[in-house]
Order: C-alpha cells, then structure tokens, then sequence
C-alpha cells in the first residue's frame, strides 16, 4: 500500500480500522483528540461506529459492551481522561475482553495542555494487562493492530500509551493489507457479572495470566536488545520516543554501549537481565515518571550495579525529556551553537480569543462581584480557564472537570459566601451533573453559572451534548427552582443587566443556576467558512 | 541530506498550513520528514512552534536537538528570537517584521529588528505589506513560506504543487491568492539577497 501521511494518533486510528474495528468513543482531550477525530472522517465512508461520548467513563463503558458483543472496540483519550474512566478500566481486567478492547491513552508530559503529568503505565501495571509504547509512527501503526490480536489472544484489554510528542508528530507511514471485521460469540455472562463470586475467581485468572503476559513482552519483536559485549561498561535502557533521542545522539557516542529498546509492559525481564549482566552501570531513559527505573532499582537497588535515570539526578524528573537531556546525560558535549538573547524574550501565554463570549461573562462577573470583595469563583477546565490571566483574574480554582460545582457547593455547606461556580457546557455534561442534583436537591446557598458556547471549544471544537435547549431542560429536570435558573446572553450591551441579574441571584438564599449562552466566536467563523 | 528548521509564530497566524506544505513537498521528493506540532492551549494566541526534519535517510527523534536547526521561519519577529538557542552557528533566520502585539510588554519592534540583524545570517521581510500586495492580509504566513523557500531543500515545483493542493479545496481564488503570496515573497528574498 501507498506511503500515508499522519499524526501519531491518526497512525493509531489507521492500524484500529486497518484491524477491522466495529466502534470506537472518545472524550474530547489533547493530546489524544486525533485518534477520534480520524475515526470519524474515516468512518463515515467505512461504516463502523466512531463517536465523541459524555465523558471517558462512558466512552470505555460503551467499549466494553462492544467488546461483549464480539466485536473490537477501541476507547481512547487523554492521561487524566483515565482517571474518570478508571472504575471500568480496572474492572475490565477482570471481565476481560472479548472482542478485541483497546485503550488509547496519551499522556502529556511537560503539561501542554493539562492539569498534570501522570504516567498511564501506572494504570496498565495496575490493571496488570499488556501495554504498548510505540516510538515512531511505525510502530504507533502496527502495535494497535498487534494489540487488537492479543487482546483476543489473552483475553485482556490492552494499553497503547502515548505521549504528546509522537501524538502530534507527523510522519510517514506504510501500511498493510486491511483485514475484515469479525464477529466473535458474545461474552460469557459468569466472566462479566463481577459478583464476589465471580470476581474472585476472574481476578485469580488475570494472575494467573502474568506469565504469559510476560512471556509475550519477552518475545516481541518490538523490544530490541543489542549487547556491546565486553567493549563498553555501559548499558542503556530506553523507551518509546526516549528511545529515539538515545538513537539521535548514537553516532557521537564514542564507544557504543548495549542498549535495550523497551516498546512493551509488562517489563521484558530476561531482556533487562540479559543487559545487566553484561554491564556495571545501567542509564534508564523513559518519558513520564522513572517507571522502569524504580522497578529497576527496587527498594535496595542491584549490588554491584550503578543505575542512572531520573532517580539519580542524571535526567529531569518532570517536564518531557529532549535529545539535549540525553546527551548530556550519556556525557556527550553540548553542540555548538548560537547563544540565547541575553536579555528574556516576552512571554506569550495563550489567551482568550477577542470577542469571545467568555470574555463578556467574566466582566459580568467581575463587576456583579465589586460589591462581595469576599466571593471565590470555582472554576472548571475548558477556554475559560484563561479567565485566571488579567485583565479578567477572575476565578481560583481548577482542578478537574467537573470540580467547580462540587467545589462551590463545599465551601457553601460551611458558610461561605457568595460560593460561585462557572463551568463550561461540555464540562457541565461530562462531569457537572452529579453534583448539581446534590445541590439542588438541599438547595445549597450558591451560584452555578454555566458557559455556553455549544462546543467543546478548548479542544478544537467538538460536539457538546449540554448545550442549548436541552441543557436548559437538564438543569431543570435536576430540580434546579425554574425561578432561580436564568439566562442571560454575555454581550457587552448586556453588561449592566447581567451584572444586575447575577447579584440578584447571589443575594438569594438557595441554589441558581446562571446560563450564559453566547457561541464561540472560532466555531461561528468556522460555520461561515463552510458556507461561502 | 539532512535539514532541520523550526517554524515559529503565534497561534492562528498559519504556521501548520506552512508545514502541511513544506511536508507534502518533501514527501514529493521522496524525503523523510518529522514534524512536530502543537495542538490544543497554546493555539489561543499563545506561542506556537513546530519543528520540521527533512532528510534522505531515518530520522529519530521528532525534536530537533539544540544546535543543529538549519533554518527559522518566523512568521512575526518577537517569535524569530525565542528558539535562537537551537540554531546552529551558521544557521539563517528567516523573519516577518510585522509584529503581532498581543500582550502588555511586548518590546519596541525597533528593538527586535536590530537583535535579528545581529545573526550572522538573515533575512527580514514585511510580510504584512507583501501579503496586501498579494490581496490580502491574512496571506503573511504564505509570503513567508516564498521567501524561506530559497533556503529549503526543495524543488520549487514539489511546494507549487503542495500549496495547489493544500488550497485546492477553498476554491481557484484561494489557491491563486496564495501562489501570488508565494511568488512575492520569494521575489523579495530573491532582490535580497541579490539572486536573479
Ligand atoms: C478528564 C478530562 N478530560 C478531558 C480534558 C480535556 N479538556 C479540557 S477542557 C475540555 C472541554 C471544555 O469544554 P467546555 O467546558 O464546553 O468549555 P470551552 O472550552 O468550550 O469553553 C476538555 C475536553 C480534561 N482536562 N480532563
Ligand atoms: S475558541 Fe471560542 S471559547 Fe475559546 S477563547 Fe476562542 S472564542 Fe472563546
């Protein structure tokens, strides 16, 4: 087949179509919004099912039941995405898979857009299931779809960890021949029903089924060893894209040490033993947390062996790594080159775009606040969380999605006030709902203003299921008081009305909800472009 | 054959159409490329960066390491001085000189002029008079792809035929927008430089 052009996480999105996928869901999330935004485009010609979901939690829940149907299922979103979907993703292991289930994760380290840095091979070890690390594009292609095969194979769902650099990178790539979906029988009901009795005896099966997990990641051709022989004390241990920026620097490296490429989890353990062997000290070169490292070292460390990592000071324990991290840590001198300014460079922080709607609420907000110098704004994840920059400095918080509302409403239950959440509308349907039936229900003295600008603006404009009509229609069918739940458009002209209607509302004694509704302005250009 | 440059510019100012050409060129010529990109936050005004290895044969990591960057094409001047570190020593900047001031202490542009003339090699080019000269001014980001084409790589028919493509979905005028844009910027460099 013909040489294809695409992102890191479109290489994913090919290899699960290319392994006769039957449906995919997603949640908004950079860096792993490619993955779905791919399956769509694609799936409109190819007729499997690729969809944007509520959240993470749902998206790998409806995975799931695909996977019980027999047919394979990919779910794939951002590191912190796992964490919402965490209650299904540790119990699949113990339903195991049926049809192929594969979940995409891409993790973000140096937080481009995130919250924090967390390393999903943290979770797959957790879940104990098998987990791929591509480096290239590649290997991005053919793991996912190895991983579809083993996931029937063993049973088990299975990992493909990413990170920001290869997700976003474009390259080439040669696929392969496609293969037909299948259908397989569908699940056995003792297997999925997790009943202690049931639970106890699956979970007895996943552990059972370490070995062969680990026999697996021993024989994949994806982990390369190359031994140095007697020529070199060094060995180095890298994986995924860390791997590459080893390669970068190989040819400046004077004598060559052994080197083990690490492309799968479980970790290959004869491999590693094999390099340890042969050598005195060990450099481990991993992106995200010293994961291999302290599995390495353990609590005592290996007698006799020097291991050097991120533990050792000998690479950054955070942000992500970079070919010059490497090489000064495979003691290689910096290249020549030309020198900074030496005066600092402005910073550029991003910024909300001019006209938009939030940029109107937050003015509201900031003049309906003059007279609570006191109040604390909860804010949420999503465009409006630049509101936190000047000129607006209006929030004080973000957490996850979600937390504003939650948030706000602890801070009222011990007497805080004006308790103050704005949430947008993608995030009020991924995570708000739960706890708005809370405060509704004891009609918490707070205020909930929902931003809505009919799409999930942060992440490039995806489609946001609490917008409109129906999120009017949800917030009332919570039980919010029709009386208490306003509307108001955030334009400048408004700004007087609004500001009057918002103190209104904090002077009342219970529970509003406030909707700004106002479209992004990127989405209505985008719209005008389509039709000229 | 290898060439590494880092395009550079603020976000929506059109630095991935530049690179979705510049890959499609190499790709014509039967070259790798990497290209690394920036997707999400940053995009909303902030600072953007993307970097860009060609070459004839493997290439591993998607950054380019400090010190081997051929070339930075800056769409606006500010952003022209931030990754000077990754240039290597005869390496060539290629600058707008129209500012895009969106923040408070942005520096007098007088300023940064004078801090690009300091690079041994370098071009500045007023990409925004140029793109009105070619129709409009949302073309900057294209009349600058024209001018840092002479250091590229790259066969000037392979980045015809990439921009044609790459524009060829937004209708004719679009498309012959962007040749102008291409051709003017390229002629400025070429009286630069003082090619024919
Ligand atoms: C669990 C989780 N999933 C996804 C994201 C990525 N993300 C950040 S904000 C956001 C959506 C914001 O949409 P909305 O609330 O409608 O606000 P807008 O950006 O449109 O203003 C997403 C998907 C995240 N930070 N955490
Ligand atoms: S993309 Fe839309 S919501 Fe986000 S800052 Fe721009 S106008 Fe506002």
């Amino acid at each position: 087949m013909e040489k294809f052009v695409a992102l890191g996480d479109e290489a994913v999105a090919l290899g699960a179509i290319h392994a006769g996928l039957a449906a995919a869901y997603s949640y908004p999330g950079t860096p792993a919004s490619e993955v779905m935004e791919f399956l769509i485009r694609a799936s409109q010609e190819k007729g499997f099912v690729a969809r944007w979901s509520v959240n993470e939690k749902v998206a790998l829940e409806q995975a799931l039941g695909v996977s019980f149907a027999g047919k394979r299922a990919l779910v794939s979103m951002k590191h912190v995405g796992l964490n919402v979907a965490a209650d299904p993703f540790i119990n699949s292991s113990l339903t195991g898979a049926n049809g192929g289930l594969v979940v995409v994760v891409a993790d973000d380290p140096s937080m481009h857009s995130s919250q924090n840095e967390q390393d999903s091979r943290f979770y797959a070890q957790f879940a104990q299931i098998f987990c791929f690390e591509p480096s290239s594009h590649q290997e991005a292609y053919e793991m996912t779809r190895q991983a579809f095969d083993l996931s029937e194979a063993v049973g088990l769902p299975v990992m493909i960890r990413l990170v920001t650099r290869l997700a976003h990178s474009r390259s080439s790539i040669f696929p392969r021949e496609p293969v037909s979906p299948k259908s397989l029988p569908t699940g056995e009901r003792s297997h999925w029903t997790l009943l202690p009795i049931n639970a106890r005896r699956r979970f007895q099966v996943v552990l059972n089924k370490q070995e062969e997990l680990r026999r697996l990641s021993e024989e994949s051709p994806f982990n390369q060893l190359k031994l140095a022989g007697r020529s070199s004390p060094l060995g180095i241990i890298a994986s995924g894209i860390a791997a590459n920026y080893v390669l970068e620097n190989w040819p400046d490296l004077e004598s060559k040490p052994s080197f083990l490429k690490i492309s799968t989890y479980p970790l290959p353990e004869k491999l590693i033993r094999k390099l340890m062997d042969e050598v005195d000290t060990v450099l481990v070169v991993e992106e995200g947390y010293p994961f291999i490292e302290r599995n390495l070292r353990g609590l005592m460390g290996i007698p006799g062996k020097r291991i050097r990592g991120k533990l050792s000071g000998d690479l950054p324990l955070s942000g992500e790594l970079s070919p010059d991290h490497v090489r000064q840590a495979l003691g290689l001198k910096a290249l020549a080159r030309l020198p900074k300014l030496s005066s600092p460079i402005a910073s550029r922080p991003p910024q909300l775009c001019q006209g938009c709607p939030h940029a109107d609420t937050f003015l509201v907000l900031k003049e309906a606040l003059k007279d609570f110098p006191q109040a604390m704004v909860f804010s949420d994840i999503g465009c409006y969380t630049l509101g936190y920059f000047p000129p607006y400095s209006a929030i004080d918080t973000c957490v996850c999605m979600g937390a504003s509302i939650g948030m706000a409403k602890g801070a009222a239950d011990v007497g805080y006030h004006p308790s103050i959440a704005v949430i947008g509308d993608s995030t009020f349907g991924h995570s708000g709902l739960t706890p708005l039936l809370e405060a509704a229900r004891t009609n918490t003295k707070m205020t909930v203003i929902i931003l809505d600008n009919g799409t999930v603006a942060m992440t490039g404009g995806q489609m946001s299921y609490a917008s409109g009509e129906y999120l009017v229609k949800m917030v009332e069918g919570l039980g919010v008081n029709r009386e208490h739940l306003r509307l108001i458009e955030p334009l400048p002209r408004n700004l007087e009305a609004n500001a009057a209607l918002i103190k209104e509302e904090i002077n009342y004694p219970g529970l509003s909800v406030i909707i700004a509704s106002r479209e992004c302005i990127q989405e209505a250009r985008k719209k005008k472009r389509g039709q000229e | 054959m290898k060439f590494d440059l880092i395009l550079a510019g603020v976000g929506g100012q059109g630095i991935l159409s530049i690179a979705f050409v510049i890959d499609r060129a190499a790709l014509l010529q039967g070259l790798n490329f990497k290209q690394a990109e920036v997707h999400g936050m940053a995009q909303r005004g902030g600072a953007v960066q993307s970097h860009l290895r060609l070459s004839d044969g493997p290439i591993y990591s998607d950054l380019i390491p400090k010190g081997k960057c051929d070339l930075i094409l800056a769409v606006e001047p500010l952003e022209a001085l931030r990754y000077l570190d990754y240039l290597q020593p005869e390496g060539t900047v290629v600058s707008s000189s129209s500012p895009y001031v969106n923040i408070p202490d942005y520096p007098p542009i007088a300023d940064l002029l004078d801090s690009i003339r300091e690079i041994k090699n370098h071009l500045i080019i007023n990409a925004d008079q140029i793109a009105r000269k070619a129709g409009s001014g949302r073309v900057q980001n294209i009349v600058m792809l024209g001018a840092a084409s002479l250091f590229l790589p790259l066969e000037l028919d392979h980045l015809l035929s990439a921009l044609k493509e790459f524009f060829q979905p937004r209708g004719q005028k679009i498309v012959d927008l962007n040749l102008k844009a291409f051709e003017l910027g390229r002629q400025e460099a070429r009286l630069q430089l003082k090619i024919n």
